[in-house]
């Protein structure tokens, strides 16, 4: 089966030693993560996790389940790009003087929407926000002046575009199950 | 009424909360404010003193396989907690409830390398259903309370609690805390309505229907209901190696074991049947065998508890998520009662080719050495066919488990899913302290025995009568039994030199009987089982013996080689 990649959104417990045992699901089935990035979601207490990784949808279904099945995760779900707005940030240090000397450089920075953050007579940084190639599109065209001294990127934050929020219902959801059940015991 | 008593006291009190009565351990360093906290509870908690901790954590799996309830172990910090990894291991891959309480160095310590301290959570957090570490006194009550509702709920698992030795000893306000809810986590999946329907349609239509049975079965105290489902749909069922005393072997629908060692009907007709039908099993490879030509043919219905099982393996058409004790009778519901006469008479003719090819020369020879089949069916027989059988892991544990009888639930204690050689003697002794109402039989090879051999001492100590059978034939056999098949015959480092065990036992005051001839078997086994407390029977078997029928490795389970 053909790989795609998939954006996976975990949300969890605020607790020690968590991500170990996220990323050991994937590294159990020797699959690289291409992006990781962890955070504070907007529910007190509990954790978004968003990675990507290059796999096939048996696979990534697979891994999936075994990730929900930590105790301490509250919901994991995969999607593919159409389903979500994703965002990366980047930073690109570039030598001020071979920037200058080429007439396309700040051309190549408006086209992009890029910003300037910081230009001192050695190097100048800037500042890049967008979806994955937008970002890598930019790097392409700043290494062809040949003026990029460093280069490195955020990993993807992501957003559903669903109109429902998974996580908000699974904590109703559950809330509920356990009084159902307490009550069908009493 | 809150209390002021140590972190330590306040486990003991959390474990009597939680209704434990047994535990197993080893004390070291550590765990040393703990143990003298239990020296103040030995009226209640009944502490079993291993020989070596990788013993603890089998006796405590025996202990949980048998009893139904949680195995508890209590070791000291480092190496005392390492050598409990393989019994998590093994007790995660075979879904069995322990709860393993380590000690650590104190919070200040953390991460500084010191003495015997060793990352446990870093370690157990891939092996285990969830492990914790304890740094305050006020987190003892809750951390146990959730340990043993992990341990239980939903498919059963270790738990490992790394208990620092700060918050053995700080003083804490102590209640106990019963806790039967976590957020994230849910221990038994919904079972969706439509999926039964759909699930029943494809039963009730179904014309070679057959059912596999797990040890979720086992575990979800289901067995009447499966009995009530086969019966309903009159559907012959095959059983893996953890659910073989799930049905009585007798029953007219068991047609015996799955997998490699397994009965040649039930993996023949695995490629024959219609509709597959699933309980409470997890299609492990040496069950299926190849899976791209693993039941092709056939609707797959997968009933399990754990809904990371579906479509791991095997791909399946419909899923049944939930307990099986709840979903079995909901299934059985919409069937219809139905008749299968022809569908489960064409077994006869396996059964009839497996009988003439490998049972009766393996159970009822004429001459030559014993036979281990031979052993197993007298010692089973000799009980009733109403024993635990306990075993270890090789041709000891094929031929044990393929010729006992089962009569009796949760009869069968073995290490499947790891395949842990020295498993058997520790767990027998938890199995005898988990059921002290049965009688616990134990089949080991020579080199299962000598891996976890100075459980003997605990076995002296606690006079636990663990009936213990020496399959001895002085090699690693089912390792050699590959190197024949597979190898050319060259036998690399499988022959073995053994020590006398009747010597052994003596030191340890085990009475023991030693059989060489077919004439002396029936009277030695009968010996063992009128003796009072534990028993060595070694049975010196031939020695290069095969266990038989046999799916190669990678091979297709309709494709059994019959003799090698």
């Amino acid at each position: 089966m053909e790989k795609k990649l998939y954006t996976l959104i975990v949300h969890s417990e605020n607790i020690a030693g968590l991500l170990n045992q996220v990323t050991a699901v994937f590294t159990r089935r020797q699959i690289n993560i291409e992006s990781l990035n962890v955070s504070a979601s907007s529910i007190k207490g509990v954790h978004k996790y968003t990675i990507t990784v290059w796999a096939t949808q048996e696979m990534i279904e697979i891994v999936v389940k075994q990730i929900e099945k930590k105790i301490d995760v509250l919901q994991a779900h995969y999607f593919t790009d159409d389903e979500i707005y994703q965002h990366e940030i980047a930073l690109y240090k570039l030598s001020t003087p071979e920037f200058q000397n080429n007439p396309m450089g700040s051309k190549v920075i408006r086209r992009h929407n890029a910003r300037i953050v910081e230009v001192n007579p050695v190097y100048s940084i800037v500042e890049k926000n967008g979806m994955s190639e937008d970002i890598t599109g930019l790097y392409e065209e700043l290494k062809e002046i040949g003026c990029v001294l460093q280069f490195v990127r955020s990993g993807r934050v992501a957003i559903t575009k669903s109109n429902f929020e998974r996580v908000n219902e699974y904590l109703d959801y559950r809330e509920e199950k356990y009084r159902k059940q307490k009550q069908e015991s009493v | 009424m809150k209390e002021k008593i140590t972190g330590a006291e306040a486990l003991m009190r959390s474990l009597e909360h939680q209704g434990v009565k047994t535990l197993f351990g080893y004390p070291g360093g550590s765990i040393m404010p703990t143990f003298d906290a239990l020296y103040g509870h030995r009226d209640k908690l009944n502490h079993i003193l291993v020989r070596h901790e990788q013993g603890a954590a089998h006796a405590a799996q025996g202990f949980a396989r048998v009893s139904g309830e949680v195995g508890v172990c209590l070791v000291t910090s480092g190496p005392g907690a390492t050598n409990t990894i393989t019994g998590v291991a093994d007790a995660m891959i075979d879904s069995t409830p322990i709860v393993v309480i380590a000690g650590q160095v104190g919070a200040s310590f953390l991460g500084t390398d010191a003495f015997q301290e060793v990352d446990l959570v870093g370690i157990t957090q891939p092996i285990s259903k969830w492990s914790y570490q304890i740094r305050r006194a006020e987190d003892v009550a809750w951390a146990v309370a959730r340990a043993f509702f992990i341990a239980k709920s939903g498919r059963p698992g270790p738990v490992v609690l790394d208990f620092a030795k700060n918050a053995q000893v700080e003083m804490v306000d102590y209640e106990p805390i019963t806790l039967d809810y976590i957020r994230s986590y849910d221990p038994i999946p919904d079972t969706d309505r439509m999926a039964l329907q759909h699930a029943a349609d494809l039963i009730n239509a179904a014309e070679k229907p057959f059912v596999l049975v797990g040890q979720g079965v086992e575990l979800g105290n289901a067995q009447a209901e499966l009995l009530a489902f086969l019966e309903k749909a009159d559907i012959p069922c095959g059983r893996t190696l953890l659910g073989l005393s799930a049905i009585p072997t007798v029953h007219p629908l068991n047609k015996g074991m799955l997998g490699m060692h397994g009965n040649l009907g039930p993996n023949v007709k695995t490629n024959e049947c219609d509709v597959l039908i699933a309980v409470g099993m997890r299609f492990d490879d040496r069950v299926t065998g190849r899976l791209d030509t693993y039941a092709k043919q056939a609707k797959i219905i997968h009933m399990d508890i754990d809904p990371s099982e579906i479509n791991k393996n095997v791909k399946v058409d419909v899923a049944v998520l939930g307990d099986c004790k709840e979903t079995l009778p909901q299934l059985t519901q919409l069937l219809r009662e139905n008749k299968h006469t022809a569908w489960i008479e064409s077994f006869g003719k396996y059964e009839q080719q497996e009988y003439e090819h490998v049972i009766e020369k393996e159970v009822f020879p004429k001459e030559g050495p014993l036979n281990m089949g031979e052993v197993a069916r007298a010692v089973s027989e000799a009980a009733n066919n109403e024993a635990i059988l306990v075993t270890d892991v090789g041709q000891n544990q094929m031929l044990s488990a393929r010729y006992f009888k089962y009569s009796k639930n949760r009869s069968i204690v073995t290490s499947g899913g790891l395949g842990t050689m020295g498993f058997g003697l520790p767990a027998a002794i938890g199995a005898t302290f988990g059921r002290p109402d049965r009688t616990v039989c134990v089949f080991m090879g020579d080199g299962g025995l000598q891996m976890n051999l100075q459980e003997l001492g605990t076995i002296m100590e606690q006079k636990a009568p663990v009936k213990m059978i020496l399959l001895n034939n002085n090699y690693l056999g089912n390792v050699r039994q590959w190197q024949a098949m597979f190898f050319g015959r060259r036998y690399s480092f499988t022959p073995m030199l053994n020590p006398d065990y009747m010597k052994i036992a003596e030191a340890y005051e085990i009475p023991s009987r030693r059989v060489m001839k077919r004439g002396e078997l029936q009277e030695a086994i009968r010996e063992m089982l009128d003796t009072d407390g534990p028993f060595l029977l070694e049975a010196c078997v031939i020695e290069e013996g095969n266990v038989m029928p046999m799916t190669p490795p990678g091979g297709t389970v309709n494709e059994m080689l019959l003799e090698c």
